[in-house]
């Protein structure tokens, strides 16, 4: 049986993951420099070791108002093609471990932004956990287009 | 096979750089045919290619390079004479020797590269110069085994100090002096021998002296033999290769250790140790020069970009029927490797360009009484930490008129606006995408394409171009390029609640504006400054960047220079200058065009760097509102003033435009989010409730509803309360143009005016706030009658 690994994450009460392999490493960070004028998903930009790193509201991207970013933020930080993107989200939580026998399709009520960012819903033991399309959670540009 | 990998790299880099310097020698060879040392240099550094290849079982390679050297050996023996024909075979020969070089680069074969048609040429050139050799010098067959260097005298006016020579063969020695001076007929050999038996007898003097001494030499031989004897030693010894991803990783850590120092002079700064300063001063200052060192390594002369263009102007002139002799001034002066790369194609498309269009033809020259032969001039100099890099021509220069007639045809200009233009300006409009005056599309250039390339191009490493041109005597480009990318001389500032960072190189002068002595004024609506007597159009931070607008006073106005023109920028507070090191910014954020990267501020926080020539580019809107004002200022005011800018914005077919000062903020609300309220619309919005109106219908514009899960709104905000505007698209930000402008016939518009060259309706604000919220303005009627609408 298949089996993969995810990182996971709280989002607004829901449990969302990505695969364990998209994710360069998880922190919580205090300030963001705001861009204007970017997409309201770009919750603002942060010094990571040097590197400029973009944080993506994974609120936001899910159709939610944002929240002011004040005092320290998770960021779950994904390697992203060349250049390392960090989503914000509410709390981390643990790496799971999930057979694929677990695995659905997203439900046929699922709606709106949150709908195009999964791929699927995992059964765990008394919650359900949406799998995050590492791509489409990033692109900024999607909401807006 | 890993050893003659690296055996092989090493050959193709060296065979490149040889390459070079023979398209290089042999242009100049074309020049001065009878230059044996230039025929020598070619031969040896053929050679060299030959017996590498041959030892490398690279056949066909030596096969060619063998070709050229037979036909080489017979120029160099006298046999035959040099001419154009031979130097074009010769530069196709290397072009082959080239295309085998990098298909052994890309798949490590050289099998799929044709030489045979080039070797034919070969032999063509030299059974073309058979003829005339039998008849002179029926002996002389093609020496093939070629003479080792040393054999053959190098007469000293032919080295210069900075060309390097080519890799021989054979060991290098420093020669004595006697002997050199012996074969350049400097000093003759019993002079030599004498004053070599006066060292022996115990003279201490220098060989060199005793000649100069007893007029046995003339000073300029010895000092040319000295200098002969001095740089073949020196550059074979002193100089290794480096890696450059070697520099780049250096230059990086560099970067982040002036990140570090000036945090670290910062915090020290606060305590007040007076040990800790001295100490962390002398850091700083080790660290700066730790990263000019640095910086120098990677820098190059700009020769290495400029060498391949006589061969460029050659061929190109030859394919023209010009004549064209080449300058190059200040070909030592150097810049940053990675700034060189950048340079490189927008510099060899001025090049073309000024070959093609602006050098005449010969009997055009002739006709206005110029010299047949057309001169081009390359320039590079520093100046005020830029490097300047110039391309003139001394021909027929730039016709104004025709590229003001070609800029209105284009729709870039109005014709109104020609006579008020300055004539560089007018120059300028060349580097528009599309624009070209060309009468006749030639395959080099004239397609419209290129300039505004090379625009782009230089703007990207943060440089700027320009043209003056005089008529009938010639045009120059000058390139503007920033000594290095990597680090930059910049200034902090406040805006809002944020830090930017302003380059230096941009920033003219800071003013403070108090409002009493000092102060913002509003031509219409724009913002000026009297800067000593004259209008300085003023751009605001915050709104530039979609913040909230603050106040008048107690604000910074930074004179700022881009693309030629100076403006005025009003940040909140100016707090230093420090060294940042630029980072590229993540490419999502290219789209928006005000940022030209990021770095990490002295606290550790990101700061975003701003892009003076993108904000020159609304200030330029600025300028042209200060001239529309006088033409406007006549006309009844059927909307709040002229001159103001207008958020265009798309309702289905339609152009719809809002004065930008009634928009508080633009933003795009997921389609979902639109609840209802009655039969209104509204939205959730920062705690409140948004009545939404759409323009579609407010207007009558039954078109279809846009595509997408968003929708595009105008929110404006007074006294607290908040209305928004739904458009189905924002277009552009626009100046106000008071040309061919209507009352309104219909509902909700106060008016329609020509705006970027198509029909704009100005919209009614009033009315579209009142349709969204019929109470807006109950509230603020009693204090505030005069809203504008």
């Amino acid at each position: 049986m298949a089996s993969r690994q995810f990182a996971t994450f709280e989002v607004a009460g829901q449990l969302f993951g990505v695969e364990v392999h998209t994710v360069q490493e998880v922190l919580s960070y205090n300030e963001y420099t705001p861009v204007p004028l970017a997409p309201p998903a770009v919750g603002g930009l942060f010094n990571l070791r040097g590197q400029v790193i973009a944080a993506v509201d994974l609120r936001v991207q899910l159709g939610m108002a944002r929240k002011a970013l004040q005092g320290p933020v998770m960021n779950v930080i994904l390697r992203g093609d060349g250049e390392p993107v960090s989503l914000l989200v509410d709390k981390i939580g643990e790496v799971v471990d999930l057979d694929d026998e677990r695995f659905e399709p997203p439900p046929d009520t699922l709606s709106g932004p949150t709908r195009e960012l999964v791929v699927g819903t995992f059964k765990l033991d008394g919650r359900l956990m949406l799998a995050l399309d590492v791509n489409q959670a990033v692109d900024t540009y999607r909401a807006t287009t | 096979m890993e050893d003659l990998g690296e055996i092989v790299g090493e050959f193709l880099l060296e065979s490149h750089e040889n390459l070079d310097q023979i398209d290089r020698d042999l242009v100049s060879l074309e020049q001065e045919p009878d230059s044996r040392d230039l025929i020598s240099r070619i031969f040896r550094a053929i050679h060299t290619i030959k017996g590498t290849s041959g030892f490398l079982a690279f056949s066909r390679l030596e096969k060619l390079a063998h070709g050229g050297e037979s036909l080489l050996s017979r120029l160099r023996d006298g046999v035959q004479p040099v001419t154009p024909a031979t130097i074009t075979v010769l530069l196709a020969m290397i072009d082959g020797v080239r295309s085998i070089l990098s298909s052994i680069e890309e798949n490590g074969s050289e099998n799929d590269v044709d030489i045979d048609s080039i070797l034919a040429q070969v032999h063509a050139q030299m059974n073309a110069g058979e003829a005339a050799a039998e008849a002179a010098a029926p002996a002389a067959a093609p020496a093939e085994d070629a003479a080792p260097a040393g054999e053959t005298p190098v007469p000293l006016d032919e080295v210069p100090a900075a060309a390097r020579p080519a890799p021989e063969p054979v060991e290098e020695q420093r020669k004595p002096i006697g002997e050199i001076l012996v074969e350049t007929g400097g000093a003759a050999p019993q002079d030599v021998g004498s004053a070599l038996a006066q060292q022996l007898e115990g003279d201490e003097r220098k060989l060199g002296t005793i000649l100069l001494e007893e007029g046995k030499a003339k000073p300029a031989a010895v000092n040319e033999a000295l200098s002969q004897q001095a740089p073949k030693r020196s550059i074979a010894d002193s100089a290794i290769r480096v890696d450059v991803d070697l520099l780049d990783t250096l230059l990086n850590m560099v970067g982040e250790l002036v990140l570090a120092r000036n945090q670290l002079v910062r915090g020290v700064m606060e305590t007040g140790d007076a040990t800790l300063v001295r100490s962390a001063q002398r850091l700083g200052m080790i660290t700066s020069e730790l990263q000019e060192g640095i910086m120098k390594t990677r820098m190059q002369p700009i020769e290495h970009i400029w060498s391949k263009l006589p061969r460029v102007i050659r061929d190109l002139s030859n394919s023209l029927g010009k004549k064209v002799e080449l300058v190059m001034q200040g070909k030592e002066t150097e810049l940053d490797r990675s700034l060189l790369e950048a340079v490189k194609d927008p510099l060899t498309h001025l090049v073309r360009n000024a070959v093609d269009h602006g050098i005449e033809e010969p009997e055009r020259r002739i006709a206005s009484g110029k010299d047949p032969e057309g001169t081009l001039t390359l320039r590079a100099y520093h100046e005020g930490g830029h490097v300047a890099v110039e391309v003139a021509d001394d021909g027929a220069g730039l016709n104004v008129d025709r590229i003001a007639q070609k800029a209105v045809e284009n729709g870039l200009l109005r014709a109104d606006q020609i006579p008020n233009m300055d004539k560089r300006d007018i120059m300028a409009m060349v580097f528009q995408p599309g624009f070209s005056t060309a009468a006749k599309v030639t395959n080099v250039s004239g397609r419209g394409v290129g300039m505004d390339v090379v625009k782009t191009n230089i703007e990207n490493i943060g440089g700027a171009v320009s043209v003056d041109s005089t008529p009938g005597e010639g045009t120059v480009w000058r390139l503007t390029i920033p000594l290095t990318l990597a680090i930059i001389q910049a200034l902090t500032v406040d805006c809002g609640e944020q830090r930017y960072v302003v380059p230096q190189v941009a920033v003219l002068e800071l003013v403070f504006i108090d409002g009493n002595s000092t102060k913002i004024e509003y031509a219409s609506g724009a913002p000026v400054y009297r800067l000593r007597g004259k209008l300085l159009p003023l751009v605001r931070l915050d709104r530039a960047l979609g913040l909230e607008v603050g106040g008048d006073q107690g604000v910074y106005i930074m004179v700022l220079q881009a693309d030629g023109r100076r403006f005025g920028l009003i940040v909140d507070r100016v707090l230093n200058t420090e060294e940042v090191v630029v980072k590229a910014l993540n490419s999502r954020f290219k789209d928006i065009g005000l940022y030209a990267g990021a770095t990490i501020l002295g606290d550790g926080k990101v700061g975003l760097i701003l892009d003076v020539s993108s904000l020159a580019r609304r200030s330029h809107l600025a300028a042209d509102a200060d001239r529309k004002s006088l033409e406007g200022s006549s006309r009844a005011n059927a909307v709040s003033g002229t001159g103001e800018r207008l958020l265009v914005t798309a309702v289905g077919d339609r152009r719809v435009a809002i004065p930008l000062d009634t928009v508080t903020r633009l933003e795009e609300f997921p389609r979902d989010r639109i609840e209802h309220a009655g039969s209104r619309e509204v939205v959730q919005y920062r705690g409140q409730i948004l009545p939404l109106v759409r323009l579609s219908h407010l207007l009558g514009a039954y078109g279809e509803e846009p595509e997408g899960d968003t929708v595009s709104v105008v929110v404006y905000s007074e006294a607290g309360r908040s209305v928004a505007l739904v458009v189905d698209r924002i277009v552009d930000i626009a100046e106000n143009s008071t040309t061919a402008r209507r009352d309104a016939e219909e509902d909700g518009l106060v008016g329609t005016a020509v705006i970027q060259q198509r029909v704009t309706e100005l919209l009614d604000v009033r009315r579209a706030i009142l349709a969204a919220d019929p109470n807006f303005y109950t509230d603020l009627e009693n204090d505030e009658m005069l809203v504008e609408a």
